[in-house]
């Protein structure tokens, strides 16, 4: 499963990095995004869900998280 | 008398402030909830050019307030601004124009279109004459409360009960994490657990809630009353909870009434202070009249801020 490491970056542009690492996948497939604790655990996967994606599952990890999702159609 | 020579009905909800200098006035602007089209706010921007100084000023209450008019062009200004519905605003003791946040069409975090409450009120209960000060209504659809409905004399805040359908929970665990209040968190069975007694009703458990498993059980406005800036600002506490939103002005009006009645002969003193003079039990009781499936039931006075001033023992 592919992971993108959005540690250490801020919101928004980490939500936006998100957006454009999940262009270049295909619809159905299962991401992971490794997200630090605080504003972004809160913000990004709300915004994800927004935007049409299914969210599967949150796990914490040392000191930060890591969120599983699937892709959604356009 | 002469004949005046502008219309005086113009003048009747007053927007029309004196300035500094002969002749001139600020033209206060009826914006409700701060919204405008466009084309509105193109035609506003030409009366500016034409009868003003060549800038306008955004009023902390929302409205665009057009600068140095001269009270010879009232009539013009009205009349062009009335080209795209435009109508100029109310000062003195009145129902001031309504203010909201942007509500919950675009805005991820509002739960409740304060948009659609503030043309309401403003509809229906703009310009009304309190008898003793002014008055003023927002609508903040979130507990984030930027319009900071608590310094308002009834300030509305959205508010939502989460429900749980523990059956379509998958137990990732996001609803706890986003919980600021630490009104759930999760439990052996690795389900939330809701802690009630800390909810203050932002919905943030059912906006990231993957599957559904959180949904609204009711919604409406959290109403606050008694509160007002100024020279002594005091902060509007709680009488209503989950009024729904088709109930605000019937609420404002009730308000309005006590205020109405309780103030008489007491001159020029607002709600917040009415409230302390005359205890809240009063307030509270009239409007359980009413709306007694929403009414709290108890509340404390408006809160005194002590700002310090003046300062003990300081001579001239």
């Amino acid at each position: 499963m592919q992971t993108i490491d959005l540690r250490g970056v801020t919101c928004p542009t980490n939500f936006v990095m998100a957006k454009l690492e999940l262009e270049d996948i295909e619809a159905g497939t299962c991401v992971e995004f490794l997200l630090d604790d605080g504003e972004p655990v809160k913000n990004v996967p709300r915004s994800l869900k927004d935007e049409g994606h299914k969210l599967l599952g949150l796990q914490e990890r040392d000191g930060y998280y890591v969120l599983m999702l699937e892709k959604g159609a356009d | 008398m002469a004949e005046p020579k502008i219309d005086l009905r113009n003048l009747k909800a007053g927007g029309f402030i004196k300035e500094r200098g002969k002749d001139l006035f600020t033209v206060r602007l009826r914006v409700p909830g701060g919204r405008m089209s466009v084309d509105r706010l193109s035609k506003i921007a030409a009366v500016a050019q034409k009868y003003g100084k060549g800038y306008v000023h955004l009023s902390v209450r929302q409205s665009i307030e057009l600068i140095n008019i001269n009270f010879a062009d009232f009539d013009a200004v009205v009349a062009e601004l009335g080209e795209e519905q435009q109508k100029v605003a109310s000062c003195g003791a009145r129902v001031r124009v309504p203010t909201a946040c942007g509500g919950c069409e675009y805005n991820p975090n509002g739960l409740i279109d304060t948009q659609k409450s503030a043309l309401e009120v403003d509809q229906k209960l703009f310009g009304t004459a309190t008898g003793h000060h002014k008055f003023k209504v927002c609508f903040a659809g979130c507990p984030f409360d930027c319009p900071k409905s608590a310094i308002n004399d009834v300030g509305f805040q959205g508010a939502v009960w989460p429900k749980l359908d523990a059956d379509g929970c998958i137990g990732c665990g996001l609803c706890a994490k986003s919980c600021a209040e630490g009104a759930l968190s999760m439990g052996p069975d690795n389900k939330p657990v809701f802690d009630a007694s800390k909810c203050i009703y932002c919905g943030d458990c059912i906006k990231v809630c993957p599957t559904g498993a959180w949904s609204a059980e009711k919604k409406g406005y959290t109403v606050r009353i008694g509160g007002k800036w100024g020279r002594r600002p005091l902060v509007g506490t709680l009488y209503a909870t989950f009024l729904p939103e088709e109930r605000a002005v019937d609420f404002i009006a009730a308000v309005l009434a006590w205020y109405q009645e309780k103030a008489e002969g007491a001159g020029r003193v607002r709600l917040g202070d009415i409230i302390i003079r005359e205890g809240w039990q009063s307030l509270l009781d009239h409007l359980r009249r009413d709306f007694s499936e929403y009414v709290v039931p108890e509340t404390i006075l408006p809160q005194v801020i002590n700002s310090q001033l003046p300062l003990p023992g300081q001579n001239a």
